[in-house]
């Protein structure tokens, strides 16, 4: 019977995998190696669904922007520059991990790894100061178009990294308690594109509030 | 490695893990399935009720007063209770029967066999998306229990109605409210759904089984998980920002100045167009949605009952790919009237034209495919053909709607309503029917009584053409749609009896499918049981016992050494090849 959740959706039923050859039909049926690849085509897709998610917001921003003169930009927190860094950093920190993991240090990992998920929980923590800095200069949700998408789309990116961070820290655990085998690799690679993801994500929302916000 | 039993899957044995929150996709699929039964009748309900109140508006019911307190008081039907039954009919056949069904159900019970997989790629996300899909509806049913009843604003949920609030009217306060909740959680159900498919139809498939080798079924649901992917998510984030401006006082869609029942609203700059392109740039892949796995299903049974190969199997799954692709550029054709530029609309109508193309070449190759065919006129059979005919007659008229000269006049009348209930409701359900008699052998072992599903048929088929033909003439003769009641306008009052007709054959109907629910209790207990194969169909389902096991091939990986349709091969000994029979 399949695990739980968590090795379902990110994986960790498969082994090492073989090089990854698109197409199917041709190769041994059934075996680990399938399960590797399924979970990358599902991760593969997930993310196409998460771009036309943050798409629709993105084009009903500019068209809501373009089309009424009520709209007046939010000021961007200072902070927000501070926490892109972090997240950029908690993405090198996770390829590092990874070049660790390829050559064999586990404590290097374990390392960096951890790293990765504390700065990750940073930037939220981040987040919610700049929150809070635009609700004490006024600004809400409901404030104008400008404010109504900055929280909408801060807050749904925010949602997303949760996630991120849900699954960063289970390989976090797993890795603690040495259960980090070869068939987890799979879990590791998932969480890491999904991670890189969310990071160009917040970097286009960035370049959206600050040239259009 | 030469695959020996390579495989851990062991069937759970306790009750619940077994029937409940089960993750074999065989169950999950009965689960969608009857989850879809359920709705259907509903729906099915709901439209009874309002072709009745349409030729009789002052007919006191006692039990209407029964059910809606408010909405029927002594007994009389109001026309916001009209408009709440309208809503909630469309939204239930569109959402949880037209989208469940033919994905859901029947491509989650048979692509993992088609493919010569064991279950889907991920089997607990698979049980969550079905669960999560059974909490929409709970929710989405819950709007007729709540003060004010369900809401008013139609399946497609336009603002200022559906925005504003329980200002504008009974079902516009909590019931819109629950009806928006439920369907962002049927998005999110309908984004793991695709996720499942796609992974599993690109990474499980059997060897040699190539993408060319497919049933035409595995590509149907292929890419209507595409269609379902992309679409989906952009009608939860319209969801989230309609939510936000009913409960969080944003102006989205709402623009300044608002008055409604002689209250201005403190929203400014909004644009409900807005909501149109978010909703239609889902809601016409939708349509896709709804009728692509029907294609399949037509396809797979006209070839398996001619006894022929399907007739240009590469341009079919071209067809398929080009109506998905096509899908995502034609939504303006639901807006000609929203005071859109003339060349956007022509723009839009060229590419809804287009679209012609690849449902003609379909249209084609299911023909040239019963050419010259031993036909077998199985019940199956029938309603494959049947849903033929009936995508025929829905898509010419909708060559009529498609061009903004003629929507202008047709738009919100009655032959929208027979241009999609023809196309994108009944003959997707006629698939379903063509699909439930083709496999329900090998979901139970047992047949369906052929004699029954023949009267079923025909008197179905009959029934649905006398409901949707007329409309077309209603609204050719400037019938509008979504109005609760025709007796006060001079201009409609010829048209009465047209109406009275489609009501007492809206209510035949509607009896005759019980003959179908009858027989589908009562085979799956007493059919005359079915050998492995009793179509003499070629797909790898047919390989395995009926009911199939629990991981389908019982610990053995098939390998596919043939196309899908190969049918009086010349030479060979049988009739058929099977998929997996040595090359």
């Amino acid at each position: 019977m399949a695990g739980s959740l968590t090795t379902d959706v990110i994986g960790g039923r498969g082994a090492p995998p073989p090089a990854r050859n698109f197409g199917g039909g041709d190769r041994e049926p059934g075996g680990r190696g399938a399960h590797r690849r399924a979970s990358m085509t599902g991760l593969m897709v997930l993310l196409a669904a998460s771009v036309m998610f943050f798409a629709a917001f993105t084009s009903a921003f500019f068209v809501r922007r373009g089309m009424s003169n009520d709209w007046s930009a939010t000021p961007m927190p200072r902070i927000l520059w501070l926490n892109t860094g972090v997240l950029v950093a908690s993405s090198l920190a996770i390829e590092l991990a990874r070049r660790a993991l390829r050559s064999g240090q586990r404590a290097a990992f374990n390392r960096y790894w951890t790293g990765a998920t504390v700065l990750g929980a940073l930037f939220l923590c981040g987040q919610y100061a700049a929150w809070r800095e635009l609700h004490s200069a006024g600004f809400y949700l409901a404030t104008n178009p400008s404010s109504s998408f900055f929280f909408l789309l801060t807050c749904v990116h925010a949602l997303h990294l949760l996630g991120g961070i849900t699954a960063l820290s289970y390989i976090d655990v797993q890795a603690f308690l040495l259960r980090l085998g070869p068939g987890k690799r799979t879990a590791v690679d998932v969480s890491a594109y999904f991670w890189h993801f969310l990071d160009a994500i917040w970097i286009l929302l960035m370049a959206l509030f600050f040239f259009w916000g | 490695m030469a695959s020996p039993i390579v495989h851990a899957h062991h069937a759970p044995t306790g009750f619940i893990r077994r029937y409940i929150f089960s993750l074999d996709h065989k169950v999950i699929g009965i689960q969608y399935y009857f989850l879809a039964l359920f709705s259907v009748f509903l729906g099915m309900g709901l439209s009874v009720l309002m072709r009745f109140h349409l030729v009789y508006p002052d007919a006191k019911v006692g039990f209407f007063e029964t059910l809606w307190k408010t909405g029927a008081p002594g007994g009389i039907m109001t026309p916001e209770l009209y408009l709440s039954l309208m809503t909630m009919h469309g939204t239930i056949m569109v959402f949880f029967v037209l989208t469940t069904a033919p994905q859901s159900g029947f491509g989650n019970y048979f692509l993992p066999i088609q493919i010569g997989a064991e279950d889907m790629a991920f089997p607990v996300l698979n049980m969550l998306s079905f669960w999560t899909t059974f909490l929409a509806l709970v929710v989405m049913v819950a709007a007729f229990f709540v003060p004010g009843g369900a809401p008013l604003a139609g399946w497609t949920a336009y603002p200022p109605l559906s925005a504003v609030g329980a200002l504008s009217g009974p079902g516009e306060g909590l019931g819109q409210t629950l009806w928006i909740i439920s369907i962002a959680i049927f998005s999110g159900a309908s984004l793991m759904g695709a996720i499942n498919f796609i992974a599993t139809t690109i990474d499980l498939r059997a060897k040699g089984l190539s993408m060319m080798r497919l049933p035409l079924t595995c590509w149907s649901w292929f890419v209507t998980a595409i269609l379902g992917l992309l679409g989906f998510a952009v009608l939860l984030a319209a969801g989230v920002l309609l939510l936000l401006d009913r409960l969080a006082g944003t102006s989205f869609f709402l623009p300044a100045g608002l008055l409604v029942n002689d209250q201005i609203l403190n929203h400014k700059g909004g644009s409900p167009l807005l909501w149109q392109h978010l909703f239609w740039f889902f809601g016409h892949p939708e349509v896709y949605i709804a009728i692509l796995p029907g294609m399949g299903v037509a396809s797979q049974l006209l070839s398996t009952f001619s006894r022929k190969p399907i007739f240009g199997y590469r341009a079919m799954v071209y067809a398929i790919l080009g109506i998905g692709f096509l899908g995502f550029f034609v939504w303006g054709h639901h807006m000609f009237m929203s005071g859109m530029n003339p060349y956007s609309a022509f723009a839009f109508s060229i590419l809804t034209m287009s679209i012609g193309v690849p449902s003609a070449i379909k249209t084609f190759n299911w023909i040239g495919t019963l050419w010259g065919g031993r036909i077998r006129f199985t019940t199956a059979m029938l309603f494959a053909l049947g849903f033929v005919s009936l995508f025929v007659t829905g898509g010419i008229s909708g060559i009529f709607l498609g061009q903004p000269a003629l929507d202008l006049y047709f738009h919100d009348t009655y032959f929208v309503v027979g241009h999609f209930h023809m196309i994108m409701g009944v003959a997707a359900i006629f698939g379903m029917f063509a699909g439930t008699f083709y496999w329900f052998p090998k979901v139970t072992g047992r047949f369906l009584n052929e004699t029954l599903g023949k009267i079923h048929f025909y008197l179905t088929f009959i029934g649905v053409y006398a409901i949707f033909t007329p409309m077309h003439y209603l609204g050719i003769a400037g019938n509008p749609r979504r109005y609760a009641d025709f007796t006060n306008f001079d201009f409609l009052g010829k048209l009465l009896p047209v109406h009275t007709f489609m009501t007492h054959a809206a209510f035949a109907t509607a009896v005759v499918q019980l003959i179908f629910l009858f027989n589908l209790i009562w085979s799956a207990k007493k059919g005359k049981p079915a050998p492995v194969n009793p179509w003499e169909a070629t797909t790898l389902e047919w390989t395995v016992p009926s009911p199939p096991p629990f991981d389908n091939f019982a610990g053995k990986h098939p390998v596919v050494n043939h196309g899908p349709y190969e049918y009086s091969v010349p030479g060979a000994p049988k009739d058929y090849i099977m998929q997996s029979d040595p090359a």
